[in-house]
């Protein structure tokens, strides 16, 4: 029931809600009809009001009443004192309508208790479209009416509203079925949005949550993944702004994974999974939509990347030999979380021929210390993310994340000279001075690691980020709460 | 557009900040950099301190005074503070943009 909105009175004395769908309340129609010659009665019908017959049935077909007043199954009687409920009673039960009704002798042919039917004001079908009409109200964001002959999905792309994809229309039945997927009240602000540092609401996050395909369960993700982007430590301004092809890439570990259906398995960087893609996608319109980021103005990204329409997978936690990502990173074990890297696309690693884990560790270093350019170092974070087959080496051969991470910045210190500026013939590079020393190619946090990917394929796949550590963006994890 | 749970989906929800465009008119142009201030602001891109001390050059030999401001890094917008301090103290500012 929508808050402020006071329910449509009850009148005093017995009140009753029936369907004439309902062979209970068929069966109870005598008994009503018998109630009405001794006490104050009202009845409600919610299909048809000719029902039952010999009593002046109200007609409640538009449910109004049924809604306002939980009503849940039929026959449901009540008793009410001046408009206040006082006792409430489901089915047909002899003994607990006598006590309610204080009339004693209630249909001597019936059986004793009969359960009841569904009210039609919670069939499923009919839910959304009640929630819309009588908790409507509840909903702050401008309505927008198309015009007649407007085509509703062309309408969100001359607007702008749309990130080159079709959106689904945000009907307020749509978004009222959406904000059930969380506790929160839709007028609290989740987070300040770069770049126009707007407001986000609950509600906000619902309307684009539906444009891009989420399920209401989906919605806890979303919120958490927008409170950690617009966070300083995440810099979501400068990740949008940014010249590199980067995006955010959510990474969910916990209980919710399974719950809502993502995937953490095969091609879980790719298509098919509505979860992984409608969550990552949420995310992106908010920026846009809300935050007024959009390509060719505030994004200036030189490429840009497929991900930036939506980056969001599972870790595959079962099968990892390493705890989860979430846990590596303070979250307690078993609780729901998301991780944003601000990263790039995914390229794959081969190593089909390591068998003990430091050959494999050391195919992963020569790979990463390519991150960018071999030339540059100190300045990108990376994900790696290692699948099954790699990842079973590691298990076999007791490795866990960190002696793992230690391993891979132990090999990549990487000498001065090769790094310097024309080193090599290549102009790029560090600054002269650098000569003779050890530089490292990541930061001390610079390396995530996650464990995710289809069962067969002795592949990894590494992320590269952008601009790391306080000048530009590090990697926020935020607790998923209902 | 039809379909159950679709309603009346002629009316929809403004997925925006519903920010209307504020249009603020430009302030008048200066008639003269004699004796106005100008802020330099150097967003900490490499180089940047180069072109703004062209300019400083240039704006001084202009007759006006230069300040110079820097934010901490390029990749976030510049700190209210900063923000603040060259409204107050700067008749106009540069800002220099790229590397």
């Amino acid at each position: 029931m929508a808050p402020g909105h006071a329910p449509p009175p009850l009148p005093d004395g017995i009140v009753a809600f029936v369907k004439r769908d309902c062979p209970t309340c068929a069966l109870v129609a005598p008994v009503l009809r018998q109630l009405a010659g001794a006490v104050p009665l009202a009845v409600y019908s919610q299909d048809d009001p000719s029902f039952p017959e010999g009593v002046a049935a109200r007609d409640d077909r538009e449910l109004a009443v049924s809604w306002h007043h939980a009503v849940e199954a039929v026959p449901t009687l009540l008793r009410v004192e001046n408009g206040v409920e006082k006792e409430r009673r489901l089915g047909w039960h002899r003994a607990e309508w006598e006590a309610l009704t204080g009339v004693t002798g209630l249909g001597p042919e019936l059986p004793d208790f009969r359960p009841g039917c569904g009210s039609l004001s919670v069939d499923p079908d009919r839910v959304p479209a009640l929630r819309a009409r009588f908790g409507g109200a509840r909903l702050a964001a401008r309505r927008v009416a198309l015009a007649d002959r407007e085509d509703a999905f062309e309408a969100f792309f001359e607007r702008g509203w749309t990130d080159g994809l079709p959106v689904v229309p945000p009907t307020e039945e749509r978004v009222l079925s959406m904000l059930e997927g969380t506790l929160r009240a839709p007028d609290e602000v989740v987070a300040v949005v770069p770049p126009d540092l707007a407001p986000c609401t609950v509600e906000k996050a619902a309307i684009n949550a539906v444009m891009a395909g989420c399920k209401p369960e989906y919605l806890p993700v979303v919120l958490a993944a927008l409170a950690a982007a617009c966070t300083d430590r995440f810099n979501m301004h400068g990740l949008l702004a940014t010249t590199m092809p980067v995006g955010p890439v959510l990474i969910v570990n916990g209980p919710i994974r399974r719950r809502i259906g993502m995937s953490s398995g095969m091609n879980v960087f790719g298509q098919g999974n509505r979860a992984n893609l409608a969550i990552g996608r949420a995310l992106q319109l908010i920026v846009r939509n809300v935050g007024g980021g959009r390509p060719g103005e505030v994004d200036r990204a030189t490429h840009g990347n497929p991900g930036k329409l939506a980056f969001c997978f599972a870790e595959d936690e079962e099968g990892s030999p390493f705890e989860p990502l979430s846990v590596s990173r303070g979250i307690p074990a078993g609780r729901d979380a998301v991780t944003l890297f601000p990263g790039e696309g995914p390229r794959c690693v081969v190593d089909q021929l390591s068998r003990d884990p430091d050959s494999l560790a050391r195919s992963f270093a020569v790979n990463l210390r390519t991150v960018h350019h071999p030339k540059l170092v100190l300045a990108f974070d990376v994900l790696l993310a290692i699948g099954p087959e790699h990842a079973r080496v590691f298990r076999d051969a007791g490795w866990d994340r960190k002696r793992l991470t230690e391993r891979l910045h132990e090999l990549l210190q990487i000498p001065g000279d090769e790094l310097v500026r024309g080193a090599g013939g290549i102009a790029e590079g560090g600054p002269s001075g650098i000569e003779g020393k050890t530089l490292p190619k990541f930061r001390p946090d610079g390396i995530l690691i996650v464990h995710c990917g289809g069962r067969a394929g002795l592949f990894s796949a590494i992320i590269a980020g952008w601009a790391g550590g306080a000048i530009g963006s590090q990697p926020v994890t935020q607790e998923v709460t209902p | 557009m039809s379909g159950r749970g679709a309603g009346d989906a002629r009316i929809v929800l403004d997925p925006t900040s519903e920010r209307a465009p504020a249009l603020r008119a430009r302030l008048p142009r200066l008639a003269s950099l004699s004796a106005v201030t100008v802020g330099l602001l150097d967003i900490s891109k490499p180089r940047g301190d180069v072109f703004l001390d062209r300019l400083e050059a240039r704006l001084s030999g202009a007759g006006a005074e230069v300040r110079r401001y820097r934010k901490p890094t390029f990749t976030k917008p510049a700190p209210l503070d900063v923000r603040q301090q060259i409204a107050v103290e700067c008749g106009a500012v540069i800002e220099a943009l790229a590397d």
